[in-house]
């Protein structure tokens, strides 16, 4: 504290005019910043909106979200199928990524001796900074031979009976996708998995251990519990991740613009669509459907992560009541 | 029936350990390929040649890597004023409703899809400009930069102790200067790291680069022309059909690999040097 | 504020300008981009001056791209449309080369021939499997693997799309009706590759994998292609020599928007195109403006001698002469540009 008070400026001997005109410029600067960041959500918004206009009006709303046809063509444009192709990837993602990331999450919070933490952790981070490109490089010419030649076919053998494991096994497709961005939201749900675990009291594991549980018995009555609505969101800010992903997406996916049970199959999904055909659609309604694309994935992002903050907000409210 | 419980946890403890297991084997693999497929052309004229034409032998990035560091610079020079002086309002003077509104709109708009962000830039930039350029490419670099930086750079300026400011504002020093010359400096470990954070998940974009800077296969400098940029090219050599341009994909990965590992290693230096031990 | 950054950059842009070589940049079709990359690349020694950055980004952007001005130049091998010319009634096609769309495979088979019905069926996704019986009925002796079929088609808007379906179109009326030909369709069945490049990389990497690529694509990457039965009935494997039939007999209007695909003549290969780069009639940047035409001189003269190596058609020589009227019409701010006359 000492040394901090040293390093302050000795007040210049100005006259009092200028300095209160230098507060004044100093706060009007840090308003027009902070309202910068109003105007460029406002702008967002404004240039989607607009954009999407034309194709809202020529298709309907109704009509553009649950069609299924993308025929540039005819000028038929249905969001239908990259909407499910979207949804589709990301439900595979959590329901892989998911599972590891608690596990994960548990064993070094509560499991594992605790110097196995901080390699793991910088590993896991490490896997956050990834450029989503790589992922995509790393997707195509290594988890895809792998998913076409090892995990199609024994997915087939063991549940082919279901009709989400049939037809030709390509490789591409919406399992593919669904696998690599299980990878890519891993850190994110491990991220804050890990710190929902951290806030629970310590007083709550310590009276079932008291109580003689086991550790997973104790994790099983004292931790998840507490924890669900945390995860619950940690899981939703992976899916908003997910949901917006786009380069290694495009890249595996196959990019077929339809509906298919099977996540064998090829499908698309909303920002690949719009990776792909944005800058090269011919006709003026193909390009405002693209943004009218953009907008509907504007939202349903924008309602996830609303939600997973209010779910880790409250969580994290209820301990503090709690303690 | 002990037995059983004690087998319940030791099955659920290995579960959990194999979970680890899982998450680090891609991580491995991804490295590892990268590492052994990308070194063997990680020459000096890889990374200071620029593509070759179909066909011809050799090529490099280095036109590429000079074209993101170029438009994270621009993008830097944008974000960064606003992202740290929106951050320094919300610290000070953000618990009123405009504050709230800042931060909540900053929250949402951390979370927009970059490729949406893409788009924005392709309209208000590409469009009104008549054609593409490393500043529109910067301007969708910096729309994502500058959330992050908010928030970060309000946090970290909130870890500064009141009574340092109130000392300073006693001492007859403006508020502007106590904001700027105290307050400022000494969160200013935390919003480097906040910066160079940002900075590196710029670097690493992708798709908003496709229709805001484009490409081009000449070195640039100019921020009103195309540009190019490493993963846009780490991206065209990828779908390729050619071996070469293969091997390249992955000794431009390996490069930007690096290049966004050293910027994460500073961010952590700089967290762990201004901010020192007491105040984590 | 955006609006004064971006005008300080442009100010310290133009201040850097002097004596740089001027960049000219252009977008659209991947079908040409081995021979354009060669091209632009031999052209740099010619004139070092000037340099023309071309993106293979498909045709499909290529014509969105000039519509909204954010290019010198397109490039594209579908010609426009009516309604596409009508938005932008100043823009020439100048076609460049001929090319062949081929249908490129990977399955164990050395060669393949295919009947228009056959290549309709496995794009409608009638025909999913190697040994189907309408492929072995055409391919007397040759074992097919019992495989499916995975089908390989573009994602971005491309013309090599335009020529192949235009094709498939002519020759199937169940396609024309369900589908019909564009830069993009909707795509009864298939997994979607960006640029040719994209398609024949993922045709490579996938076995049972059938897609269209231009020659050259599936050339240099050692990939089978098959033959297929023209119009006059005959199964004719693509080369240089059977695009180049396929122009011979060609009626070429006057704003060279023609097809070429289905074409009549015993040697001539079905799936073949011209390709063009799209340009302002009159130039607004003069200097840019001067650059273009007289590369594109360049292109339609001593350019022709790179063709042929890169598996591309020369235009014939009617051709040649009547777009080297084409070109001594085209303004730089309403004035002419003076060409030298043909060697």
């Amino acid at each position: 504290m000492a040394a901090s008070l040293a390093r302050l400026p000795t007040a210049a001997p100005s006259p009092r005019r200028s300095r209160r005109a230098g507060d004044r410029l100093w706060s009007v600067g840090l308003v027009a910043a902070g309202g910068a960041i109003l105007l460029v959500a406002g702008l967002v918004i404004l240039v989607l909106g607009r954009a999407a206009a034309p194709a809202f009006h020529a298709l309907g709303v109704g009509r553009f979200l649950a069609g299924q046809d993308w025929d540039p063509v005819s000028g038929a444009f249905g969001a239908l199928p990259f909407i499910y192709g979207t949804l589709v990837t990301s439900a595979v993602a959590i329901l892989v990524a998911l599972p590891v990331a608690v596990g994960l999450s548990l064993f070094l919070a509560e499991m594992g001796p605790p110097r196995l933490r901080p390699p793991v952790a910088f590993a896991i981070e490490t896997l956050a900074s990834i450029p989503s490109v790589i992922y995509g490089l790393w997707g195509l010419f290594v988890l895809v031979p792998w998913v076409r030649t090892t995990v199609e076919p024994l997915l087939g053998r063991l549940l082919g009976w279901l009709p989400l494991f049939t037809g030709p096994r390509i490789g591409l497709g919406y399992l593919s996708a669904g696998l690599i961005l299980a990878v890519m939201i891993l850190p994110t749900i491990a991220a804050v998995t890990q710190e929902v675990l951290r806030s629970i009291p310590p007083a709550l594991k310590e009276g079932a251990l008291a109580l003689g549980a086991t550790r997973w018995e104790m994790i099983r009555i004292a931790v998840l519990p507490t924890a669900r609505a945390g995860i619950l969101g940690a899981t939703l800010l992976g899916l908003g991740r997910a949901l917006g992903e786009t380069m290694a997406v495009t890249m595996v996916i196959g990019n077929a613009p339809e509906i298919h049970a099977s996540l064998f199959a090829a499908g698309y999904s909303l920002p690949a669509v719009i990776a792909n055909e944005f800058a090269e659609a011919t006709s003026p309604l193909h390009l405002s459907a693209l943004a009218a694309l953009a907008l509907v994935l504007l939202g349903v992002t924008l309602v996830l992560n609303s939600a997973a903050r209010v779910l880790v907000l409250l969580t994290s409210r209820r301990l503090g009541e709690a303690s | 029936m002990r037995l059983r419980r004690r087998l319940a946890d030791l099955a659920m403890t290995g579960l959990c350990a194999l979970a680890v297991g899982v998450a680090l084997v891609p991580l491995a693999s991804l490295l590892w390929l990268v590492v052994s497929r990308g070194l063997p052309g990680l020459t000096p004229a890889f990374l200071l040649g620029r593509p070759a034409p179909v066909g011809d032998p050799g090529g490099g990035v280095g036109n590429g890597i000079v074209g993101t560091f170029l438009m994270v610079g621009l993008a830097s020079l944008l974000a960064v004023p606003i992202g740290v002086g929106a951050g320094i309002f919300l610290a000070e003077e953000g618990d009123g409703p405009l504050g709230r509104a800042i931060r909540f709109v900053a929250e949402v708009l951390a979370c927009v899809p970059s490729i949406v962000l893409g788009i924005v830039a392709y309209a208000v930039v590409v469009i009104p400009m008549g054609h593409f350029s490393a500043i529109a490419g910067a301007v969708a670099m910096a729309l994502l930069m500058v959330p992050p930086l908010a928030r970060a750079t309000e946090e970290f300026v909130r870890l500064v102790p009141g009574t340092l400011r109130e000392a300073s504002l006693a001492l007859g020093v403006p508020a502007w200067r106590t904001s700027l010359r105290v307050v400022v400096r000494t969160a200013l470990g935390g919003i480097t790291t906040a910066m160079l954070l940002a900075v590196a998940r710029a670097a690493g974009e992708t798709a908003p680069l496709l229709f805001t800077s484009l490409n081009n296969q000449y070195w640039n400098l100019r921020p009103d022309l195309p540009t190019a940029s490493l993963t846009v090219q780490i991206f065209n050599f990828a779908i390729s059909p050619y071996e070469s341009w293969h091997a390249q994909a992955w000794s431009g990965a390996l490069a930007l690999l690096l290049l966004v590992g050293v910027l994460n290693l500073l961010a952590r230096f700089a967290a762990r040097d201004r901010l020192g031990g007491g105040s984590r | 504020m955006l609006k004064t950054v971006i005008a300080g950059a442009l100010m310290a842009a133009g201040l850097a300008a002097a004596g740089e070589p001027v960049l000219v940049t252009g977008a659209g079709a991947t079908f040409p981009f081995p021979l354009y990359s060669r091209w632009f690349a031999d052209y740099d020694k010619v004139r070092p001056d000037v340099r023309f950055n071309y993106q293979s980004i498909g045709s499909g952007g290529g014509i969105q791209q000039i519509t909204a001005g954010t290019v010198d130049f397109g490039a594209s091998d579908a010609p426009l449309t009516d309604e596409q010319l009508g938005r932008i009634p100043d823009v020439v096609h100048v076609p460049t080369v001929l090319g062949a769309v081929v249908l490129t495979y990977n399955a164990p088979m050395p060669s393949l021939r295919l009947t228009p019905e056959i290549v309709a069926g496995i794009y409608l996704g009638r025909i999913a499997r190697w040994d189907d019986a309408a492929i072995a009925a055409a391919n007397p002796g040759v074992a097919l693997p019992a495989e499916d079929i995975a089908v390989v088609h573009r994602s971005d808007g491309s013309g090599t799309t335009n020529i192949f379906t235009n094709y498939l179109s002519k020759v199937s009326p169940e396609w024309k009706e369900k589908v019909g030909f564009a830069t993009s369709v909707r795509w009864p069945t298939g997994l979607g590759g960006k640029g040719n490049e994209g398609v024949t990389g993922l045709v490579k990497q996938t076995p049972g994998a059938i897609g269209y690529v231009e020659l050259a694509y599936a050339k240099q990457n050692g990939l089978p292609m098959a033959a297929l039965r023209n119009h006059d009935g005959r199964f004719v494997a693509p080369t240089i020599a059977s695009t180049s039939e396929a122009a011979a007999g060609v009626e070429m209007p006057a704003d060279y928007r023609v097809s070429i695909t289905d074409a009549r003549g015993p040697g001539a290969y079905p799936i073949a195109s011209f390709t063009y780069l799209l340009v302002h009639r009159d130039a607004r940047d003069p200097v840019r403006g001067e650059a273009m035409i007289r590369f594109l001189w360049w292109a339609i003269h001593q350019g022709q001698a790179a063709a042929a190596p890169l598996d591309y058609a020369p235009l014939p020589r009617a051709v040649v002469e009547r777009v080297e009227r084409t070109l001594r019409a085209l303004t730089v701010q309403g004035r002419p540009v003076s060409l030298a006359p043909a060697r």
